[in-house]
């Protein structure tokens, strides 16, 4: 009984691996979503200098990974295109009959989603904070006036540099949740990127600092990106830890609604 | 010859006038029957009000200022001073004054300007300026004025020299005319002299008091025949910003400045006529015993004029709770995400059922296509934005006066701008999203970068870890500068003050706007370029 079970959950786990493989954009997506984090990256830490004498409130850390914000609308697109190039193109119909325990294929796109998605965060995280290893310490952000030089043996930065490549994977999963549920490949992007850019829009200009906080404590980019500080953690709305919780909330909120939807409707 | 080549002409000119608006009506009846898109389009609009009135919205304030019960919403709102124009002002400062009546002059000599500031909460045994710093404020200023009464924001025409920025002419709240730079002290002693005749008003300055130089002639019209006249001497709060992080940390407190003059002589007043010493306005900056601080001495010749506040306008986030209109507009965002999905689908949605090889038979000339959807699409997204923002912007700034804020006002050219510029730009990024989808077909790809260009850039200039340099460069050159056009209230040189996104940009409203709008002219030629060399 045991045995067909396992194989037929490795054998969607090829088919969709092949499907994500052969598919054009998938190599070219994950390469622009490197590209875009370490240059984005790059030019946020080149732009920031510490003026000698002035007190720099900067999180060197989290400084270093601001493309992960860009980067992740690319991740966005690649989740998204997992699920949805199915429906427009009807393959849909083939993968389920093939496979007709549907939240096995939603597993199994998630397990091949994932994995990628992971190799090229960290590619992208370590080139990220590599160009701040390299570019802060001659802008001013010298160990002398308390900025010690990026490194993954600190506690902070490591938890920081790991966290950002959690996030990127969570907003892959998330992506392919909601595009589950809504089909539509721009739909779907839509509403990802309305979920992880609204939140900090409104909180910023929000009239009371109490809704600012809690804006800020649910939303999934927000809350998601808290796990990027390595200082005044005090300030924080959330704890690092808390605030990815916050954003794997969402995310198995969306892969559960996903499921459910791939079992309800008719593909 | 000529004739044949003509003959065509008259009767290809309105079969092709006829031929774009079919393609239009096509169009237009494309996006009308799905159903989808309408309703997607409605939920745009009311997500933007939604959105806009609860990011606006706060609970009512209360308070117990004045005499009776305690208060809540409206009531709150202190009564804000609005100058000539109309706009909100600070008028606060200690004047030593006589009644003018008609013509007059008034020249002092300055030799000094000297200032206090920080501190002031020491035990009242301590004195009121215990634990206060010297120094001047760039903008304390000490000076002669003629003022049209003592109610705040009377018009005025004054020359003042201030803390750093030189000898100024200043009239009105909102103008300011530089004159001799540099700074005042005995040894280099500044002359100051104002001439009223009838409603004008010109200011001179001079180092030596023998050579005088114009600095300005100005009208204040209105003018009443008898007008105050006299020294004063002001300081603004004492503000230290950290340019570093959009100046969002910061230490606020109070300040005084003290100017001495001498070498006074008024002509055009009563003879002999003693000086009156008023305080305006009601800037207590060193709480309750700024009273006993604010004064004047006047021994032999000479006077020494001590004062707190500012005669200058008024900018959003000083003193109570207070908004400005595009407040309430943030909305946009929201409205910004779905109208971009849907300009997207409209072109993708031909690729994916194959309708685009019918559509371009039907219409060969394929820049008239987009120009069609372009139109159709831009058109009901700005129909559909302005509707919203005028819902938005009325409600809101009406919730928020009931609940005790200060809305800044602005003129109705402002408000148009501010409100049709919103909906313009929500409609020029659906055109970009538009082009993009042309260039791209893939919806999700090309989503993703219109909303990423407009949208992302923001949110590192305003919400973001991006230092204010970085944030400024990327409100310029990205088209998040667009968001421009919602600045409703001016940024003022005389006035220090963080001035930061989202209240101030770096680019001027249509700077801003047209920056957008570059951005799209662009896509939109390249779209044009490749759907005319791709096979479909």
């Amino acid at each position: 009984m045991t045995a067909p079970k396992s194989r037929a959950a490795s054998t969607t786990l090829r088919a969709e691996w092949t499907k994500l493989r052969t598919a054009p954009g998938t190599i070219w997506l994950l390469a622009a979503a490197i590209v875009l984090t370490v240059a984005v990256s790059t030019a946020a830490t080149a732009a920031t200098r510490c003026p000698a004498g002035a007190a720099c409130p900067v999180d060197p850390a989290r400084l270093s990974l601001t493309g992960v914000e860009f980067g992740q609308a690319v991740v966005a697109i690649l989740a998204v295109l997992a699920i949805s190039t199915e429906y427009t193109t009807g393959m849909i119909r083939t993968t389920l009959a093939a496979m007709p325990r549907r939240a096995a294929v939603l597993a199994a796109k998630a397990v091949v989603t994932t994995g990628p998605v992971l190799a090229a965060a960290a590619v992208a995280v370590a080139g990220s904070l590599l160009a701040g290893r390299l570019i802060l310490p001659g802008h001013g952000f010298t160990t002398a006036r308390g900025f010690p030089l990026l490194s993954l043996a600190d506690g902070p930065v490591l938890r920081a540099a790991a966290g950002s490549v959690l996030y990127l994977a969570l907003i892959a999963l998330l992506s392919l949740g909601v595009a589950t549920v809504v089909r539509d490949p721009a739909v779907a992007i839509g509403i990802v990127l309305g979920l992880l850019y609204l939140f900090p829009i409104v909180a910023a200009v929000a009239a009371s600092a109490d809704w600012q906080r809690h804006l800020e404590q649910i939303g999934p980019m927000t809350a998601g990106l808290d796990i990027e500080a390595t200082t005044g953690l005090r300030g924080l709305p959330l704890s690092p830890w808390a605030g990815l919780g916050v954003l794997a909330a969402w995310t198995a909120a969306a892969l559960l609604a996903g499921g459910l939807a791939l079992r309800l409707r008719d593909a | 010859m000529t004739a044949t080549m003509a003959r065509p002409r008259p009767g290809r000119r309105p079969e092709e006038h006829d031929g774009f608006g079919r393609i239009l009506r096509a169009e237009w009846t494309k996006f009308r029957t799905v159903r989808g898109w309408v309703i997607a389009t409605v939920i745009a609009a009311v997500l933007m009000d939604l959105v806009g009135l609860f990011a606006g919205g706060q609970s009512n304030i209360s308070c117990n200022n004045g005499p009776g019960p305690a208060k809540t919403g409206a009531a709150c709102i202190p009564p804000v001073p609005l100058g000539p124009g109309g706009e909100p002002v600070t008028d606060s400062f200690y004047f030593v004054r006589q009644p003018l009546a008609g013509h007059g002059t008034i020249t002092v000599r300055v030799t000094s300007l000297t200032g206090r500031y920080g501190g002031g909460f020491g035990p009242a045994n301590q004195g009121p300026v215990a634990g206060s710093k010297i120094g001047v404020q760039p903008w304390s200023k000490a000076g002669i004025i003629i003022k049209q009464s003592t109610r705040e924001g009377s018009a005025y025409a004054a020359m003042v020299v201030t803390g750093t920025q030189g000898v100024r002419m200043q009239y009105d709240f909102t103008h300011d005319i530089a004159g001799l730079p540099g700074a005042v002290s005995a040894r280099s002693p500044r002359w100051l002299r104002l001439t009223r005749s009838g409603d004008t008003i010109t200011g001179y300055d001079s180092a030596d008091g023998s050579h005088w130089d114009k600095v300005a002639t100005v009208t204040l019209a209105g003018l009443p025949a008898t007008a105050s006249i006299g020294l004063f001497a002001t300081s603004p709060a004492y503000q230290s910003l950290s340019q570093f992080l959009g100046g969002t940390t910061g230490q606020v407190g109070p300040s005084l400045a003290t100017g001495v003059f001498d070498h006074v002589s008024l002509s055009g007043g009563r003879p002999g006529a003693p000086w009156a010493g008023d305080d305006v306005g009601n800037q207590d900056a060193f709480g309750p015993q700024t009273g006993q601080l604010e004064t004047f001495r006047q021994a032999g010749g000479r006077f020494t004029v001590t004062g707190s506040g500012d005669i200058a306008p008024q900018v959003p986030g000083g003193g109570g709770p207070s908004s400005t209109i595009e407040d309430h507009l943030s909305g946009a965002f929201a409205a910004l995400i779905v109208m971009v999905v849907i300009g997207a689908m409209f072109m993708t949605a031909e690729y994916r059922r194959g309708l685009i090889r019918t559509t371009l038979a039907a219409a060969p000339r394929r820049g008239r296509v987009l120009a069609a959807k372009a139109i159709v699409i831009a058109s009901v997204t700005f129909a559909a934005g302005l509707i919203a923002a005028v819902v938005a912007v009325a409600v809101g700034v009406r919730l928020s006066r009931d609940q005790g804020t200060f809305v800044f006002p602005v003129s109705w050219l402002t408000w148009l701008r501010v409100v049709a510029g919103t909906a313009a730009l929500l409609a020029v990024a659906t055109v970009l999203a538009l082009a993009l989808a042309t260039m791209l077909r893939r919806s999700a790809a090309a989503v993703t970068a219109a909303i990423v260009v407009i949208v992302l850039p923001f949110i590192l200039g305003v919400a973001e870890v991006l230092p204010s340099g970085a944030a400024e460069w990327l409100l310029r050159v990205t088209p998040a500068a667009a968001f421009a056009i919602q600045q409703s209230v001016p940024a003022y040189p005389q006035v220090t003050a963080s001035y930061t996104p989202p209240t101030y940009f770096p680019l001027s409203p249509w700077a801003g706007f047209g920056v957008l709008c570059g951005y799209t002219a662009l896509a939109l030629g390249l779209a044009v370029f490749l759907l005319r060399r791709r096979d479909a």
